[in-house]
This record gives structure tokens, C-alpha cells and sequence, in this order.
């Protein structure tokens, strides 16, 4: 291994040294990352999506200007993506449009994941009453209706803000994963570490939180990244069909304004339509690849192969 | 004087306990009027065939389960009607140590961190450096050795005997009074389980840790618990209970003399003289949903009696042993022939 210049024997009789502690957690941390190759490509491609929404809107500006006069105007090397129905450039617009979507998506699957981690694993580690009366709870806001409840608060309010309409949607989408997580920690409870942990009286929360639903870490992971793409397709849906307010720059605004402005019909507003739309399947792509990943990391098992 | 009876009453003590399962429809009375105690420094063997109720037993008085009747007193004081207080200073005092070490260590948490969490729970280390010390002071007790190279292992790495050895160094975390440990050494090899035994022996010499060992081997009753206590078990009940010397050398009740004659000879020839099956007169255990009327054990019996069938035995001194044995035909030969 080393050569050192250390010519004591003794060597031999440190016992292995912890190979993996002379690797910096750096590139321990990258080579987690890469083991998988798809999952790799996945991580990419979300850290690209959110470096360009991010980062992109303070070096282009966020103010967008337009000429009208230039509407529809073809791709070009000064418009990569040509121009849109009030000519304005496409590529500037995608580049502001993608920070309302991420935002959007990650803070209601971030809503939607607590809520039902928490009820889920206090409902099926206490049971009795509790667990009924949030196994009702869950009932009854399963059968709200998300569409029509966001159009009656956008008539009756300004649903003007896109954190408003994260909170909504986070609020009304967690029942399903509540009851998968309540189902896992019922059969996880009985484990005899669970049991080894209540004698050692270290209290119910951290045998909850501590012991119970790390076990169930990958699954929740990839079950806040199935949340925030659920979530995207959700807000997306709703600016399309025009049930949220169209005020500011996003790909949702951009395919309903490509929609009611028929953009279809001309050819060269192809790219104000396929460029938005592009980017959210990327972006749902790269999460979904990216859960394999996660799944390596958190899995200890897997950790070794 | 309540402070001289609190520190007369013994460590635990487990007042005819009975717990009855029901199961499709069915009553399983997989423990009935148990009583047993264990004091400070004391072992105490439960012995007994599988399903005679010993891991029951043994979780009752880890406070596992609440008794269906009878009580659980530990250090005097019932576990169902104790303060906040008492509770915390119970759990802390009596470990359990799983049978299965597989199923008993969380498979996400290192081997430095499933010992950590209770230490610094409870308030045992402060600083990482103190936790660390006391890690590795734990896995060297429990000859995880050199114990820098267990720390970070996680369960899944290790194989059952070291698993074993971490599980049973989580019991010794809080260092408590009493461990009760369910065939704690069956997924040991032999020297292991040897090294773990003396471990045992010592704690509870130079620290004063009362013991629960549950078996189902003799031998290791025999190695373990010879300055201790023995009682065996059948279908619920305690039949026979004494010192372990007693009851290895002179059995008295059928059953432990059948379980004796149970561990195999090595020399053929006294191997070929031995009656098969112990003496007993079937191999079959009743079923607990349908217990034999009066004494449990008379359909297997080869000194079974007519008022066997009808009465059954209770706890008594055998004449001319140390020990108590629930068998009418040992404990009162008399009556049978006045009444034949």
C-alpha cells in the first residue's frame, strides 16, 4: 500500500485500518454518486435544470424585452429559439420560466412528504384512536378535489402567488403516502429492534423517528421525488388549463400562452411549444433516474456491492 | 420502616403471573401462577422444551408484556401501578437480550451508533470523545476486539455470533441490575458462547447483575447457573425449582429426570442401555389450547397415578431434596397408598 519510509515491523500488527478513512468524504461521496450510471445521469440533468433556473435568471435579467413587431420570428443566431407571440426571446424566457416550477414542485412534495411521514408514523406506531380519527382525516381529504377546490380559492381570492398554490396542492396530496407509510410502520414496529430500543426507554419519538422511519428512508426519498414531479404535472396542468392566474413567467404559462395564441398551427412557433415542454420531461426524467441513486445511498445494503 | 423492606424486596419478582393468549377463538394460558425471583447477584435458569412458556416468562418480567394475572414487582413495587419515576429507574435496571440477533439490531444503524443512542440518552457520555470511549470499552467486554474495527461496521457486515456480541453490549449500556437473556448464546459457536458465559459470570460477581438465562440446554444451565437457581418448566407451569446442583444431581420431578436422561451419552454402551425417549411414555406435547386434565404432564408420565388425572400438583418441598417439585407422586407418596 503506502510506502512509507517507516521501517518499523510492527506494521503488521495495527490491525486493517479502516480502508475507506484515507479517502476523503469527498470522493467517497462521488464515487457513491456515480456508482450508478443512470442514476448519475439523472443528477445531472436536475442540478443542470436547476443551475440554469437558478443562476440563469441573474445573469440574463429577468425583465424580458419585446417587439411586438417581430412576433413568430423564426430561430436564429441571435435567438436560439426564435421568438414568441409578443417577440420576446423563448430561450430568455425558459431560462426565467423553470425557478416558479422547482419551487413549486420541491416546497408542496416537501409539504405533502412531511405531513404524511408524520401522521403516517404516529398513526401506525400508537394505533387505536389516534389512528382512527387520522385514518379519517385521511378520508376526507382524499375526496377533496384539488382542480375544483383551486378554482373556487382562485375565484373567490388572488391566487396570485405560485407559494400559495404549492401550499394547496402539498395540503391536499399527502393521504395516499400517509397510508403507504402507516402500512410499513405497522409491520415495522413489530421488528425486535424496535422492542430492544423501548427497553433502553429512549422515548417514543426517537424510536419513531429515530429508529422506525430511517428504515424507510429510500422509500420516502423516492417517494418526495415521485411527490414533486406529481406536483409539477399538477401546477403545470393547472396553468394550462388556465385555472391559475397567468401573472409572471413559467413553462406553464408558456404552454397555455402557446395553446391560446394557437402556436400549433405555425410552424415556427414550434420551439415556444416544444421548448417548455422539453424541459419538463427532462426535469421529470432526471428526478426519476435520480431516485436509483438515492436508492444506493440510503440503502446500506446495497452500499457494499 | 419502608426502607427496609424496600431493600429486602428482592431485585424482581413475579407473583403467580399468568398470561393467557387468545388465539382464533381459542384460550392459549401460555403462562399460569409463575412465581420466581431474582435478587442482586442471583441466576436463576429457566429451562424447558419449546412452548413450555420460559421466553413468556422472561418477557413479563422484562416488562414486555402486562400480565393477565398475578403481578410483576420489581425491587418491591408493581410494574402496573408505578410513577413515572419508577418506571424510567425499572427500564433502565432490566435488560432484555433478544434470541435473534438478526431481527434485534436496527439493520441502519452502525454498531457505534446503536450504542451511542441510549448512552447519550440516558445521560451516561457527554462529549463524542466520552461516547467513544465507552464504545469501545462495551465491545471490548463483550471481546469485539480490537473494537476500532466494529465501530463503524453495520449489522449486515457481521456475522451472528459478533451481531450477538453487539446486541447483548446495547443490554449492558445502561448497566443495569438485572439482564435476562432469552437463549442469548444459541447463535454462538461453542467457545464464544463459553467467553460470553464468563463474561456473564463475572458482571454479575464484580458488579452485582442479577440474571435471567433461559435454555433449553442442561449443560449450559449446569455451566452457568451452578451458584444459581434452576427451574424447569412444562406447558406454563413451574414443576420443579432448586438449586442448580440439586436438580442436576437429584431430579425429582419425572419431567427433569426425562430432560436429564434427554443429553446424550457419549459412551456407546451406556448410550445403548438408556431407555428411549427418557422414560416418558409418549414424545408428544399437549397442545396448550387443550391442556390435560389435572396434572399437565400425566399423559407422558411413567409415575402417573389415578388422582394425577383428576387434581393437580402444587409447589411443594420433595421430601429429603433442596428442592420444590409440583408432582403429588413425589411430594406425598403416602396418600396414594392410603387411597388405593
Amino acid at each position: 500500500m503506502t510506502a512509507t519510509s517507516s521501517p518499523v515491523p510492527d506494521q503488521q500488527a495495527v490491525p486493517t485500518p479502516a480502508k475507506s478513512a484515507g479517502v476523503s468524504p469527498l470522493r467517497r461521496l462521488f464515487s457513491e454518486l456515480t456508482r450508478s450510471t443512470s442514476g448519475f445521469i439523472g443528477l445531472c440533468l436536475v442540478l443542470a435544470i436547476v443551475l440554469l433556473s437558478v443562476v440563469g435568471p441573474m445573469i440574463v435579467g429577468t425583465s424580458v424585452p419585446g417587439d411586438p413587431m417581430r412576433a413568430w420570428e423564426a430561430p436564429s443566431s441571435d435567438h436560439w429559439l426564435g421568438l414568441e407571440g409578443a417577440g420576446k426571446d423563448t430561450l430568455h424566457l425558459l431560462i426565467i420560466g423553470g425557478r416558479t416550477v422547482l419551487m413549486v414542485g420541491f416546497l408542496a412534495a416537501t409539504i405533502t412528504t412531511v405531513i404524511a411521514v408524520a401522521i403516517g408514523a404516529l398513526a401506525g406506531y400508537f394505533g387505536g384512536r389516534f389512528d382512527a380519527i387520522m385514518l379519517q382525516l385521511t378520508d376526507i381529504v382524499m375526496t377533496v378535489p384539488q382542480i375544483v377546490l383551486l378554482a373556487v380559492v382562485g375565484a373567490f381570492y388572488k391566487l396570485d402567488s405560485p407559494t400559495l398554490l404549492a401550499v394547496i396542492v402539498g395540503a391536499l396530496s399527502w393521504p395516499v403516502l400517509m397510508r403507504s407509510i402507516r402500512a410499513q410502520v405497522l409491520s415495522l414496529k413489530e421488528r425486535e429492534f424496535v422492542e430492544a430500543a423501548q427497553l433502553l426507554d429512549v422515548g417514543w419519538a426517537r424510536i419513531v423517528f429515530g429508529e422506525i422511519v430511517p428504515n424507510m428512508a429510500s422509500y420516502i426519498l423516492i417517494n418526495f421525488i415521485i411527490a414533486v414531479t406529481n406536483a409539477i404535472y399538477a401546477m403545470v396542468g393547472l396553468y394550462l388549463l388556465g385555472l391559475a392566474p397567468q401573472r409572471g413567467i413559467n413553462w406553464g404559462i408558456m404552454i397555455n400562452d402557446a395553446w391560446t395564441k394557437g402556436a400549433m398551427f405555425n410552424p415556427d412557433a414550434m420551439p415556444y411549444i416544444i421548448a417548455p415542454v422539453t424541459m419538463i420531461v427532462l426535469l421529470q426524467l432526471g428526478l426519476i433516474l435520480l431516485t436509483r441513486t438515492l436508492d444506493e445511498i440510503l440503502n446500506p445494503r446495497l452500499r457494499d456491492r | 420502616m419502608p426502607e427496609t423492606t424496600g431493600s429486602t424486596a428482592p431485585l424482581i419478582e413475579l407473583d403467580t403471573v399468568s398470561q393467557v393468549f387468545h388465539a382464533k377463538g381459542q384460550d392459549l394460558p401460555a403462562v399460569s401462577g409463575v412465581s420466581l425471583s431474582v435478587d442482586e447477584g442471583e441466576v436463576l435458569c429457566l429451562v424447558g422444551e419449546s412452548g413450555s412458556g420460559k421466553t413468556t416468562t422472561a418477557r413479563l418480567a422484562a416488562g414486555l408484556a402486562a400480565p393477565t394475572g398475578g403481578a410483576v414487582r420489581f425491587r418491591g413495587k408493581d410494574l402496573q401501578s408505578m410513577t413515572r419515576a419508577e418506571r424510567h429507574e425499572y427500564r433502565r435496571a432490566v435488560q432484555y437480550i433478544h434470541q435473534d440477533p438478526y431481527a434485534s439490531l436496527n439493520p441502519i444503524r452502525s454498531v457505534r451508533s446503536t450504542l451511542s443512542i441510549p448512552l447519550r440518552k440516558h445521560g451516561l457520555a457527554h462529549s463524542a470523545a466520552e461516547v467513544e470511549q465507552r464504545v469501545d470499552e462495551l465491545l471490548t467486554t463483550v471481546d469485539l476486539t480490537p473494537a476500532e474495527s466494529y465501530r463503524s461496521k453495520f449489522p449486515h457486515q457481521l456475522s451472528g455470533g459478533q451481531r450477538q456480541r453487539v446486541s447483548v453490549a446495547r443490554g449492558l449500556t445502561l448497566n443495569p441490575k438485572l439482564l435476562i437473556a432469552d437463549e442469548s448464546t444459541s447463535m454462538l459457536d461453542v467457545s464464544i458462547r463459553v467467553s460470553l458465559l464468563n463474561m456473564f459470570t463475572r458482571l454479575r460477581k464484580e458488579e452485582g447483575v442479577g440474571f435471567i438465562y433461559i435454555t433449553h440446554d442442561l449443560a449450559l444451565a449446569k455451566y452457568f447457573a451452578w451458584e444459581g437457581r434452576t427451574a424447569v418448566m412444562y406447558l406454563g407451569k413451574i414443576v420443579e425449582v432448586g438449586p442448580t446442583p440439586q436438580i442436576i444431581a437429584n431430579p425429582q420431578h419425572p419431567y427433569t429426570r426425562a430432560l436429564l436422561d434427554a443429553v446424550p451419552e457419549p459412551d456407546p454402551e451406556l448410550a445403548a442401555l438408556k431407555k428411549p425417549g427418557g422414560g416418558l411414555l409418549s414424545a408428544e406435547i399437549p397442545s396448550l389450547a387443550a391442556l390435560p386434565s389435572g396434572c399437565a404432564f400425566h399423559p407422558r408420565c411413567p409415575l402417573a397415578q389415578d388422582r394425577c388425572r383428576t387434581s393437580s400438583p402444587q409447589l411443594k418441598p420433595a421430601p429429603g431434596a433442596e428442592q420444590d417439585v409440583a408432582c403429588m407422586v413425589v411430594t406425598d407418596p403416602a396418600s396414594s397408598e392410603a387411597s388405593a
